[in-house]
């Protein structure tokens, strides 16, 4: 180990690689349980990764590749804190994933677990790559998978979905791009040990003293913002993301909403305040201001969804805007509940889309005013339900509850108003997801009710381990806390200073 | 060594344990066995409360240190418990009552399926759990813990039956508005975080953090954590959801909605009563809210027939007096009565579960009457509840109510009068409710009739254990007046208001005016009483529907309807306009409108290629004349 | 002679290829036009060629006079190959349609 292999590349290649083995398999089952077996693998390097990060296992965790002639980009990934926490999270999601999916079947299996498995690959390698370049190809590789799979395997409206999604979200990475290589163009030069010499460099550290005017900062910081925001989503750039979700294939709806959208939060944190710290520091105002505006939005809107799916679509457009609120806070206790509640918004809401799916399958039907009575006919299944969706609104002693508490202090201490605004969705997520459970799960059964069958042995599983984990991070949420922290200090040492 | 009140963490951990086993065993435990466990668990809590309570009265307070919850660099959350006067006293209140209630549930809810009994006793010991963490916590962070618990499990058992939409709609009508206080008391900790960076509560209330904050600091923190306790105990603006919330199981509305849960609000206030005593606006909004709060209630209690709801109207207008005594600086009197209430309060609502297990399931009294022959010790213990309440010496209410009003009178005598005139209303409707139920001729069916009974014993121990405790509650509290020395509570919970008595000027009535006060007060409900007595003594179906002010009563000054016309249709008329208008017209709109300029231009520019080559040639004349004329005159 | 003379010439040639060219619809008319306006290029070329080499830097450089009579000679070329080309074109399309008006070529639209 730290010899031949690094950490990061094993959590590059092993999903890529189990990618490629999957594409030529022949038999459903096969495909299935190879994918399964390969994903868990991944999970077991990922939780093996946490027991090495003292500082003396650093040559395990990064790895910096090059060719002798090079324009600058070399294969520079690693892991620090926030990669740590997210690749642990991107680890975990698609074993459960698959797990929760296994008993539905999909036309052309090979090609299906082929794809999940490389849009892994792709997000393990944006949140790993320490080079501007690298970071957008896996940014790239990470969309394209998931655009085959939406487009091919989502519902009726599919296309149409997809492609405003494809459409939204490359014309940001094209607007990101265009930062990439104008930032690429005023870093300072590079010597590699064996005495290459290249005049721009791709690297993080290259673009954190890249010689840029204040003024240059300001719009790249919106060509870098905009791109990040469309993946979050933050309002206004939300609307592709409730079509999307709606028609995408469940387990692809977990990947987007569970892990895809971090994508955007760590964006900001990796990329986007380290280089221009101070633009980032200008407009966080504005972009509080937007955040809060989407919390509250989504929030109303979430209300009135008749449609399970998109309600959860929004909830979770109201939860990512309150971290993008706190993140641009910039203070301690905010930017380590944003490292908290990417984690745990990634878990609870892939534990809210288990059981959507689990009530579309059974009974066909996604909207709200149709169901009633669940409880009656699946009592394990709304137990696991309920605590999951207390879990979205943070109750105590569940996972999210520490991270929206440091959330919202840190945004207290950002703006004392800022925190009472966005503490109005606190009230209004207490509204929709208690709606939620009252119509869908309460009352006396109706007739679509009545082909709810109590979930299986492995559905108890995936959603007992969901569980398990909300009720562990919510009652000792410190090694969260002690695995980031450093990050956390580096990235307001940068922004200070 | 270490204090032996660090075994602190079993008291609620056991109740813990018990919803652990009930939960998971729903389906295989039976009846017997789960409610065996649910209580056990409870007792044991107690006793071990018990052993804690001497602990301290022995001297022995201790802040028992378990983990770190958040450690970050600038703010460190421990969980930890402080076991003080304060909390030890809450700790048998909640374990005491709650013990009482869960044996008395076994009886009450046996007509359940064993799953739900199961189901029932696993949320009645989560709830003790939750309020035992609300009490121990000996930080904000830990007491909002079991704060929003409490608030969760109140929303399970007043949504227990699930099947009844209105029930479930009334327990999500309480954790709604729970929240909205709940988001005060958040706001309240960000705001001492911010300033103080701690939340732990003797580190707040050390003498050098409070130097640190400001006057409209400690303003703002108080009034916002008042906006907490308004949700948590039902006061203006955001007491509707308590009546409502009597859907749940009569029990649960004994223990959560009346002796623990709703009292919560108190605690945190006497818990923090330095900051208060550092904030005289506070004290005054929170003296204005209560007895504004306890008239209100009081008066729409009058004109309720279903017995529960005048119990839980009563309860409202009850916590309104604690609020006045924290008001007026007397947080001896509002704990005193916290505990009082919490002994007659559950014992009335018990007695009132009790009348109705035997009316089979019938709640509204205007059915009722004449009970006394059928169900002797139900209606002695009621009657000695109804006493209590009523503030006749020397029942417990006596003496904890009139503390409180003789703090708020050397307050300000305003407060005062109104506080009497609410008393003489609380005498008024409790015996009204009296009459009504016991008194008089049964007015149900003849069905209900030969079904009377007395409740078994599992039933009617706890009545007559509380209603022991009603009767002789009160004389921890004898006031100085009667006895020198008598008030033990006084000097029991001394260490922990040490702070704000040496901070404000001691207010001393001469006795003479308390004599007079307490003849007034006694004299003017004793004459409520006997009036009530004798008018619903004779009461018969036959009297009209309430006109005028009375209807105004009777639909509770339409307060529901108010929220609903200024609060719900606004919100949800702008969630609709977010829906339809902005979301799908305007940024929808916007976005799917680049997508169709794009492709209406395309179109357009189409029709350029024709496939004439005349047309091509011509363009690209055109084309080079352009360039050419560029070049040449440009 | 004058230069300007043979500029006007070319000038003239070029344009009356490019009316031809614009206003004509017979595919063999238009092709003649074509020509003519190489042929106006080359005729140009040439002038100019023959201008420059009683230049000072003709001298100096024996190839600089003879670098645009060798393109006329490569337009010619390519000049035949696509009349070889065209005309075939042309058979062709006269052999579908019966016609030679290029007003028919417009199958690709649409």
């Amino acid at each position: 180990m730290g010899r031949y292999i690094t950490f990061p590349e094993l959590l590059i290649w092993l999903p890529l690689l189990a990618g490629m083995l999957v594409f030529f398999t022949k038999r459903e089952q096969v495909a299935k349980a190879l994918a399964l077996a390969l994903s868990l693998v991944t999970l077991f390097v990922s939780v093996s990764a946490l027991f090495f990060t003292a500082d003396n296992f650093a040559t395990w965790n990064a790895v910096n590749y090059y060719y002798a002639n090079n324009i600058g980009s070399t294969f520079h990934v690693g892991l620090d804190g926030t990669g740590r926490i997210l690749t642990l999270l991107t680890a975990i999601a698609f074993p459960l994933i698959f797990l929760a999916t296994y008993r539905s079947s999909y036309k052309n299996p090979s090609s299906y677990y082929g794809l999940m498995l490389l849009a892994q690959a792709g997000l393990m390698g944006v949140f790993c790559s320490m080079d501007a370049l690298l970071f957008y190809f896996f940014w790239e590789l990470a969309l394209i998978p998931v655009y085959f799979l939406c487009s091919k395997w989502g519902a009726e409206k599919r296309i149409q979905a997809t492609f405003k999604f494809f459409v939204y979200t490359f014309l940001g990475s094209l607007l990101m791009l265009i930062g990439i290589i104008y930032v690429y163009l005023h870093t300072p030069g590079r010597m590699f040990e064996d005495g290459t010499q290249v005049l721009h460099s791709f690297s993080l550290k290259a673009f954190q003293n890249a010689q840029l005017t204040s003024g240059e900062q300001n719009w790249l910081f919106w060509l870098f913002f905009v791109a990040f925001a469309v993946k979050m989503p933050v309002f206004p750039f939300h609307t592709w993301q409730p079509d999307a979700y709606d028609q995408s294939p469940t387990s692809v709806t977990m990947v987007l909403s569970g892990v895809m959208v971090k994508m955007g939060l760590f964006g900001i944190i990796r990329w986007l305040i380290p280089v221009f710290p101070e633009a980032a520091s200008r407009y966080s105002d504005i972009i509080i201001i937007l955040s809060i505006t989407g919390i509250i939005y989504a929030s109303c809107i979430a209300m009135v969804q008749d449609n399970i799916k998109k309600l959860v679509a929004y909830s979770s457009i109201a939860h990512i805007g309150l971290m993008c609120a706190s993140l641009f806070a910039a203070n301690q206790s905010g930017v380590q509940g944003v490292m908290m509640q990417m984690f745990n918004h990634g878990i609870n809401i892939i534990g809210m889309w288990i059981v959507a799916d689990l009530l579309e399958k059974q009974t066909g039907v996604k909207e709200i005013s149709r169901l009633s009575g669940v409880a009656n006919k699946a009592p394990v299944l709304t137990v696991m339900f309920v605590i999951i969706a207390l879990a979205n609104i943070a109750l105590p002693l569940t996972n999210a509850f520490t991270g929206e508490l440091l959330m919202f202090s840190g945004l207290y201490q950002f703006n004392g108003w800022y925190a009472v605004l966005a503490g109005t969705g606190i009230i209004l997520a207490a509204v929709y997801i208690l709606n939620l459970i009252q119509k869908v799960f309460y009352g006396s059964s109706n007739a679509v009710a009545d082909t709810v069958k109590e979930i299986s042995l492995n559905e108890k599983l995936v959603l007992a381990a969901v569980v398990c984990m909300i009720f562990i991070l919510g009652v000792y949420p410190q090694p969260v806390i002690d695995l980031t922290k450093d990050a956390v200090s580096a990235m307001l040492a940068v922004m200070k200073a | 060594m270490s204090n032996v009140l660090q075994i602190a963490w079993l008291i609620p951990i056991l109740p813990l344990v018990g919803f652990i086993i009930n939960g998971s065993g729903r389906n295989v435990l039976s009846k017997g066995v789960s409610g065996f466990i649910g209580s056990s668990v409870v007792l044991a809590s107690f006793l071990l409360s018990l052993y804690v309570f001497i602990q301290v009265k022995n001297g022995n307070t201790h802040v028992a240190h378990y983990f770190n919850f958040i450690n970050i660099e600038t703010l460190r959350i421990a969980f930890d418990f402080k076991i003080d006067q304060l909390s030890s006293l809450f700790l048998l209140i909640i374990t005491g009552v709650g013990f009482l209630i869960h044996v008395y549930s076994t009886s009450y809810m046996h007509d359940e399926p064993a799953k739900d009994f199961a189901k029932y006793f696993a949320y009645l010991n989560l709830f003790v759990f939750s309020m035992l963490l609300l009490v121990m916590g000996a930080n904000y962070v830990i007491m909002f813990i079991g704060w929003e618990g409490v608030g969760l499990c109140s929303y399970l058992l007043i949504g227990y039956w699930f099947k009844n939409n209105n029930y479930t709609d009334a327990a999500k009508k309480a954790f709604i508005m729970n929240r909205i206080g709940d988001l005060g008391f958040l706001l309240a900790v960000f705001w001492l975080i911010s300033k103080l960076g701690t939340v732990s509560f003797d580190e707040v209330f050390a003498a050098e953090s409070l130097k640190k904050l400001t006057t409209t600091d400690i303003t703002g923190i108080t009034l916002l954590l008042f906006l907490g306790a308004t949700g948590k105990s039902a006061q203006i603006p955001l007491y509707t959801w308590l009546p409502d919330a009597m859907a749940g199981p009569t029990p649960v509305s004994a223990l959560i909605h009346a002796a623990t849960m709703v009292t919560a609000g108190i605690y945190m206030i006497a818990r923090s009563n330095i900051l208060y005593t550092m904030a005289p606006v506070t004290l005054a909004v929170i003296a204005i809210t209560g007895i504004a709060t306890a008239v209100l209630a009081a008066s729409i209690a009058i004109y309720q027939n279903d017995i529960k709801k005048v119990l839980a109207y009563s309860t409202v207008s009850q916590l309104g007096y604690m609020f006045v005594g924290l008001g007026v600086g007397a947080y001896t009197g509002a704990v005193f009565h916290v505990m009082t209430h919490a002994f007659f309060k559950a014992l009335l609502f018990l007695g009132a579960g009790s009348v109705i297990h035997a009316m089979g399931g019938e709640q509204d009294m205007r059915n009722m009457g004449g009970l006394k022959k059928h169900m002797k010790i139900t209606h002695l213990t009621f009657l000695l509840g109804c006493l209590a309440i009523a503030g006749m010496p020397p029942f417990s209410g006596f003496f904890s109510k009139d503390e409180i009003l003789a703090a708020a009178y050397a307050n300000n005598p305003v407060l005062w009068g109104v506080g009497v005139f609410t008393a003489i209303m609380t005498a008024f409707y409790m015996f009204r409710l009296y009459g009504m139920t016991f008194l008089g001729k049964f007015r149900g069916t003849h069905e209900q009739e030969h079904h009377l009974h007395e409740s078994p014993a599992a039933i009617t121990m706890p009545l007559v254990i509380l209603a022991i405790l009603a009767v002789i509650g009160g004389l921890v509290g004898i006031p100085e007046v009667f006895m020198h020395g008598g008030h033990r509570l006084e000097t029991f919970l001394e260490p922990v208001f040490a702070q704000s008595k040496a901070i404000t000027e001691k207010h001393t009535l001469s006795h003479a005016t308390e004599y007079m006060l307490m003849a007034v007060s006694v004299g003017g409900a004793l004459v409520a009483l006997l009036f009530a007595w004798n008018r619903y003594s004779k009461y018969s179906k036959t009297e009209s529907e309430p006109a005028g002010f009375a209807k105004l009563l009777a639909n509770k000054w339409y307060v529901d309807e108010l929220y609903n016309a200024i609060i719900v249709s606004p919100l949800k008329s702008l969630a609709g306009f977010f829906n339809n208008i902005i979301e799908k017209k305007v940024i929808d709109g916007v976005v799917n409108g680049t997508g169709k300029a794009v492709n209406y231009g395309s179109r357009q520019l189409r029709y350029l290629q024709s496939g004439q080559v005349g047309a091509y040639v011509l363009l690209m004349v055109i084309g080079m004349l352009v360039l050419f004329i560029i070049q040449l005159f440009l | 002679m004058d230069i300007k003379a043979y500029i006007i010439l070319s000038l003239t040639l070029f344009t009356i290829g490019i009316i031809g060219v614009l206003v004509r619809r017979n595919a063999i008319i238009i092709f003649m036009c074509i020509e003519l306006m190489l042929n106006a290029v080359n005729l140009l070329l040439v002038a100019f060629s023959k201008m420059h080499a009683a230049s000072e830097a003709a001298k100096a450089s024996p190839s600089f006079a003879s670098d645009a009579q060798i393109f006329v000679f490569f337009i010619m070329v390519v000049a035949a190959a696509e009349v070889s080309v065209g005309l075939a074109i042309i058979v062709m399309l006269y052999r579908n349609t019966h016609s030679v008006d290029v007003n028919f070529l417009n199958r690709l639209k649409n």
